[in-house]
């Protein structure tokens, strides 16, 4: 049976939730990002999106991509997936803003098409715009490609950020997987039991008492989550076990990062 | 054995849909109880009572003497020491395992209870190896599999060592041998000072892993005693939904039975 538009909606998405939040494959191989201590690969690469947001020309904003490029085949990031999941995706949400920016920007015209002009300064503004989302996408999608989940969530531990905001990323992420499967297993299993095609308002209406059960499933698992918490000693109060250590290595790069991320202020600015 | 476990009386409804309807029992320090149910029957609801997460709406529960409200799980001191003493393994796996990896999870009790940082890493290390799950380390436990996720769950409540182990259904979802993996574990502890109540309907299982056993029925305590006492009551067991009349046939015959599952033989 074919699968009607929320059905393919809710599966695209179930896939793209999973695929993105699941880097444990590139984070255990051995690159340049991989062998730092979690911390300063934070600090780094949020360093270095600071940058890319404080830089006001575009050729400073290509050498941080330039940058960028280089620590993901330092760190065995494949450049395929870089293109395809953040590159061209980032393109096309972005061009929706860029591209208007290219006829409404006053400036020198460059070229007329009836009605409409495009200026260099709107040119610029647009490639700026793009630029500088991709690159500071890039430097995060790194961050999470090459570092474990938990490891992200015990550096942010340690530069003081809320334990509740950690404990509530922490268990966004865990149960995120548990409801999209089940939520496929809802659609599967009423797939399985549907004869012929269904029109849209059903479909909308399946759809919607379907949001309905997954919603009272998430109340309710939450709700033993926190039992379950209670049962092994849980006060309101997270405790993590933070076994991170710094080598010269680590100093090293986080020296190069904050080196690179202060020098591309200067120039940019 | 003094006294660990006292119910009199117990009620406890769930938005209103009573769940256990004045059950009473007593349970003493270093026994092996199993509860047996059909699904439905208040076991789960039970174990919960005893773990102190729900609260009995009418009646009394006391642990050790000491009469459980919600008031008294406000005080730290008690409360920690008492998660420190028992300890509950869920039925579903996917609730209790809520960290980002099994290194974690099992971690996440000790942690809680204040554990010197090395304690923990050596209990922890202890844990898994005894579950076998020490390969699985730092393995998200959404990737596991159900048998996978069962032994985590184990681990990170033995890790605690508690005095007081509460089961509720440990080998549902298990392979056979991961199965007899956790009665030989629950054999172990027979005779020493640890009091392990499991909730159950696997009636083959039974005389492994209790030395007294409850049947409940709709939220009460529906009868008591040993193993060999409870196990051969057909009529109890039926009614209790533990077990039903197995029709099969022996080539042109067709005849039924009682479908115990259980050591007992029946003759044709």
């Amino acid at each position: 049976m074919k699968r009607g538009f929320l059905e393919s909606t809710f599966v695209g998405f179930a896939r793209v939730v999973t695929r993105a939040m699941i880097s444990e494959e590139t984070a255990r191989r051995r690159g340049l990002l991989q062998a730092l201590d979690p911390r300063v690969r934070v600090v780094g690469l949020f360093s270095l999106v600071l940058a890319v947001t404080l830089s006001r020309k575009i050729s400073v904003v290509v050498a941080l991509l330039t940058v960028a490029v280089a620590i993901a085949i330092l760190s065995r990031v494949s450049l395929f997936v870089l293109v395809k999941r953040v590159w061209l995706v980032v393109l096309g949400f972005t061009a929706v803003i860029a591209v208007p920016a290219i006829f409404v920007t006053p400036g020198d015209p460059v070229a007329t098409f009836g009605f409409l002009t495009i200026t260099e300064q709107g040119l610029r503004t647009a490639a700026m715009l793009i630029l500088r989302v991709e690159t500071a996408v890039t430097f995060t999608t790194l961050l999470i490609l090459c570092t474990p989940w938990t490891h992200v969530l015990k550096a942010l531990r340690a530069f003081r950020l809320p334990k509740e905001a950690i404990a509530m990323l922490a268990m966004t992420h865990r149960y995120v997987f548990l409801l999209v499967e089940t939520a496929s297993q809802m659609l599967e299993s009423r797939r399985s039991r549907t004869v012929g095609i269904l029109k849209p308002a059903a479909q909308r209406r399946m759809a919607a008492r379907t949001a309905g059960v997954l919603l009272s499933k998430s109340i309710e698992l939450s709700n033993e989550v926190y039992l379950a918490m209670q049962s092994r000693g849980f006060r309101g109060d997270i405790q993590i076990l933070s076994d991170f250590r710094l080598d010269a290595w680590d100093y090293l790069g986080l020296t190069a990062f904050l080196l690179a991320g202060g020098l591309a202020v200067w120039m940019g600015r | 054995m003094p006294v660990l476990f006292e119910l009199q009386d117990a009620c406890f409804e769930y938005d209103g849909i009573p769940a256990l309807r004045g059950l009473s029992l007593e349970i003493a320090q270093g026994e092996r109880v199993a509860l047996l149910g059909a699904n439905g029957s208040g076991k789960s609801t039970l174990l919960r009572i005893l773990d102190a997460l729900h609260f009995a709406s009418k009646g009394s529960v006391s642990f050790d003497g000491q009469r459980l409200t919600p008031e008294l799980f406000q005080r730290d001191d008690y409360a920690l020491a008492f998660r420190r003493r028992v300890a509950l393994v869920f039925q579903n796996p996917d609730v209790q395992l809520f960290n980002p990896t099994v290194f974690d999870e099992v971690a996440f009790g000790p942690l809680q209870l204040q554990w010197p940082k090395e304690t923990i890493l050596s209990k922890v290390a202890e844990a898994m190896e005894l579950m076998g799950v020490t390969h699985l380390r730092d393995r998200p436990p959404y990737r596991l599999s159900g048998g996978e996720k069962k032994r985590v769950a184990l681990a990170s409540v033995l890790v605690l060592d508690p005095d007081v182990l509460l089961l509720d259904e440990p080998t549902a979802t298990l392979d056979p041998r991961s199965q007899s993996q956790v009665v030989d574990l629950i054999q172990e502890w027979k005779g020493s000072s640890k009091t392990v109540i499991t909730a159950t309907h696997q009636l083959e299982i039974v005389e492994d892993i209790a030395d007294r056993v409850f049947v409940l029925e709709e939220g009460r305590v529906a009868a008591t005693g040993i193993p060999p006492e409870i196990l051969p009551n057909y009529e109890l067991l039926l009614r209790a939904n533990l077990v039903h009349a197995h029709r099969h046939s022996h080539g042109s015959v067709i005849h039924s039975h009682p479908h115990l599952h259980s050591h007992s033989k029946h003759e044709h």
